[in-house]
C-alpha cells in the first residue's frame, strides 16, 4: 500500500502527548491558497487541474518540511487508503472524493499537510497535539512563505488571498482545536456552549468536521470569519474562547464529581469493563467508551501515561484502521466484531482502575 | 395581508428563524423545516451560519442580467448556482455582487493579515522588466539608438539588483 509508511513514522497525532491541557486533543491550522490566472479547482477543465496538480505537487514535496514524507495522488490511492487518510484528519471527505487531478503531500511526522486541487489550488495544514496555536501558527506561516517563494498566490490588496469560497476569503485562514468535553456533554451543557460560541463568531462542529456528529464528546472549534482581522488577531480570539470552554468543562467535571462522585466513577469502571470484555463495538459506541475511559485518566482513576494510548485508540478504532489493521475488507458487522477484538487485546493489561482520588483534575 | 416570513434557500413559508450576533452586526435567517433541518440548523453539534448567509443572499437576488468573467467565463449565474467563483479575477468581475456580501460574513472589509511579500515583489518586478523591454523594442524601432541603449542598462540593473533567479 502507498500509505504504508505513515503507520511506520512516529507520528505527531499518534504518538505525541499533548502536554499539561488535556482538554484540547490537536491543534490545527489551515491556509487556503490559490495561484494566479488558473481557474479554481471546481470550475477547471480536467487538463488544467491536472497540471496545476503536476506543477505544485513537485514544488511543495521540495520543501524542506515535508522531506522524507509521502506525495500521493487521489487517482492511485485505493478507497481504504483514502479514508485512513479521513480518518487520520490528513485529507478532507471533499478531497477524497475528487475523481482526478487531485492530491496530497504529507509531512513524514505527519504534522503537516498540504492538499491540491480541492476546494482551492492549496490547502495547507499544520497539525500540534495539545494547545499550541502559536507554535502551529509559526511553523504554518514558514511554509506558506516557502511556497510563495516558488508559486505565485492570487492576492488583493483589499481583499488578501483570494478564495473560491467567499466565506474564506482575506487570510484564508481557519485556525481550530479539537476539544474534548465529556462533562459539558454529560451535564447537557453542550447546546448552551455551541450557542455562545456562535455569538462569539467561533463555529463548533463535530469530529470529523462539516455536519459530523460529535461522538467520544470532541468537538472542533474554529473561527467563522477569515476578513477584516489579522492572523494573530483570530487566533487571540479563539484562544481566549478555548480558554473560557475549558474552564467551563472543569467546572462541569467539579460538579459532577461534588454531586455524585461514584455515578460518574460507575460510567467509567462501565465504560472499561466493555472495552476489556465486549465482543461487538461500533465505532460510535467504542468513541463514547474512551471518551469515558480517558475522562477517567483527567481524573486520576487511571495512570497519565495512558491518556495518549486513548488518544492513539480514537483513531485506530476507526473503520478505515480497523480494515487496514484486519487486511481486508469488512462488513459493518464483522468490523464491530474485529475492532472489539484489537479493543479486548489493548485494554487487557491497561489496568488497574484506582477510584480512591478526591477532585483530582 | 400579513405576508408569513418565506424560506430564504426554496421560498417555502418560513418556520425557523435564526438571529445571530456578530461584533453587534445582526445576520438573520429564514427557513422553512425541511431546509433548517438538511442545512443541520437543529443540530447543536453546529452549521455554518456564514455558509448559509451567502447561499440566501444569492438567492435573494433577481434574476442576474448576467455579469461574466472574462477570464474564466463563469457568469453571475453559476457563482449562484455553486457559491464557489470560477478563479481569482471572477473578484473583480463580480465586484458589485460580492462586496455588499462581504460585511455580513466577516469582520471586516479589508483585508489586514500575512501579505505575500515575496510574490509581490516578484510581480512588480516582472512588471517593470515587461514595461522596460517594451520601451527598448520602440527605441531601436523607432533607432532612438541612445535610448535603446538606456533601456537596456536598466534592464541589465533591475536583473542584477534582485538577482537572475527570482525572476525564473
Amino acid at each position: 500500500m502507498k500509505i504504508a509508511p505513515l503507520f511506520e513514522a512516529q507520528a505527531e497525532l499518534t504518538d505525541t502527548a499533548g502536554g499539561k491541557c488535556a482538554i484540547v486533543l490537536t491543534t490545527r491550522i489551515r491556509l487556503a491558497r490559490n495561484l494566479t490566472g488558473r481557474p479554481f479547482p471546481g470550475w477547471a477543465k480536467e487538463a488544467q487541474r491536472s497540471a496545476m496538480l503536476a506543477e505544485s505537487q513537485a514544488v511543495v514535496a521540495d520543501l524542506p518540511q515535508m522531506k522524507k514524507g509521502l506525495s500521493l495522488t487521489v487517482e492511485e490511492l485505493l478507497d481504504l487508503e483514502k479514508q485512513i487518510l479521513v480518518e487520520r484528519h490528513l485529507i478532507s471527505r471533499e478531497l477524497s472524493s475528487a475523481k482526478h487531478g487531485a492530491g496530497v503531500v504529507i509531512s513524514h511526522d505527519q504534522s503537516a499537510a498540504v492538499m491540491i486541487n480541492e476546494e482551492d489550488h492549496l490547502r495547507i495544514q499544520v497539525m500540534r497535539a495539545g494547545f499550541q496555536l502559536k507554535k502551529a501558527w509559526n511553523a504554518i506561516n514558514t511554509i506558506d512563505s516557502a511556497i510563495e517563494e516558488k508559486l505565485d498566490y492570487a492576492f488583493s490588496p483589499t481583499l488578501g488571498y483570494l478564495t473560491a469560497c467567499p466565506t474564506n476569503l482575506g487570510t484564508g485562514m481557519r485556525a481550530s482545536a479539537m476539544m474534548h468535553l465529556p462533562a459539558l456533554v454529560i451535564s447537557s451543557q453542550m447546546e448552551k456552549v455551541v450557542r455562545a460560541v456562535n455569538q462569539l463568531g467561533m463555529v463548533v462542529r463535530g469530529l470529523f468536521g462539516e455536519a459530523s456528529d460529535a461522538s467520544g464528546s470532541i468537538f472542533q472549534i474554529s473561527n467563522q470569519t477569515t476578513l477584516g482581522e489579522s492572523e494573530e488577531d483570530i487566533i487571540k480570539r479563539l484562544s481566549s474562547v478555548l480558554n473560557t470552554i475549558i474552564e467551563h468543562e472543569l467546572n462541569a467535571r467539579a460538579k459532577l464529581m461534588e454531586a455524585d462522585s461514584s455515578k460518574l466513577f460507575d460510567k467509567i469502571g462501565r465504560a472499561f469493563g466493555i472495552l476489556q470484555n465486549g465482543r461487538l463495538l461500533t465505532s460510535a459506541e467504542a468513541m463514547n467508551l474512551l471518551s469515558l475511559v480517558r475522562l477517567g485518566v483527567d481524573l486520576g482513576v487511571l495512570p497519565e501515561a495512558r491518556r495518549l494510548v486513548v488518544d492513539r485508540l480514537f483513531i485506530e478504532a476507526q473503520p478505515g484502521h480497523i480494515q487496514y489493521a484486519a487486511h481486508g475488507a469488512f462488513e459493518s458487522s464483522q468490523r464491530d466484531q474485529l475492532r472489539a477484538q484489537f479493543l479486548r487485546t489493548e485494554f487487557a493489561n491497561f489496568g488497574p482502575l484506582d477510584f480512591n482520588v478526591t477532585g483530582k483534575n | 395581508m400579513a405576508n408569513s416570513l418565506k424560506c430564504d434557500l426554496c421560498g417555502k413559508p418560513a418556520t425557523v428563524h435564526l438571529t445571530q450576533i456578530v461584533n453587534n452586526k445582526i445576520h438573520k435567517v429564514d427557513l422553512c423545516e425541511g431546509c433548517a433541518q438538511a442545512k443541520g440548523v437543529t443540530d447543536p453539534s453546529g452549521f455554518s451560519l456564514a455558509d448559509l448567509l451567502l447561499k440566501s443572499s444569492l438567492n435573494a437576488e433577481p434574476e442576474a442580467e448576467g455579469i461574466r468573467c472574462e477570464q474564466c467565463g463563469a457568469t453571475q449565474a453559476d457563482f449562484k448556482k455553486l457559491g464557489r467563483f470560477g478563479c481569482p479575477a471572477c473578484y473583480e468581475a463580480f465586484k458589485s455582487v460580492v462586496e455588499p456580501l462581504l460585511g455580513n460574513m466577516h469582520k471586516g472589509t479589508v483585508h489586514v493579515g500575512k501579505v505575500p511579500r515575496r510574490a509581490l515583489e516578484r510581480k512588480s518586478l516582472y512588471d517593470r522588466l515587461t514595461h522596460l523591454q517594451e520601451e527598448l523594442d520602440d527605441a531601436i524601432k523607432a533607432e532612438r539608438y541612445e535610448d535603446a541603449a538606456r533601456f537596456r542598462d536598466e534592464i541589465h540593473q533591475v536583473k542584477q539588483t534582485f538577482g537572475e533567479k527570482t525572476l525564473s
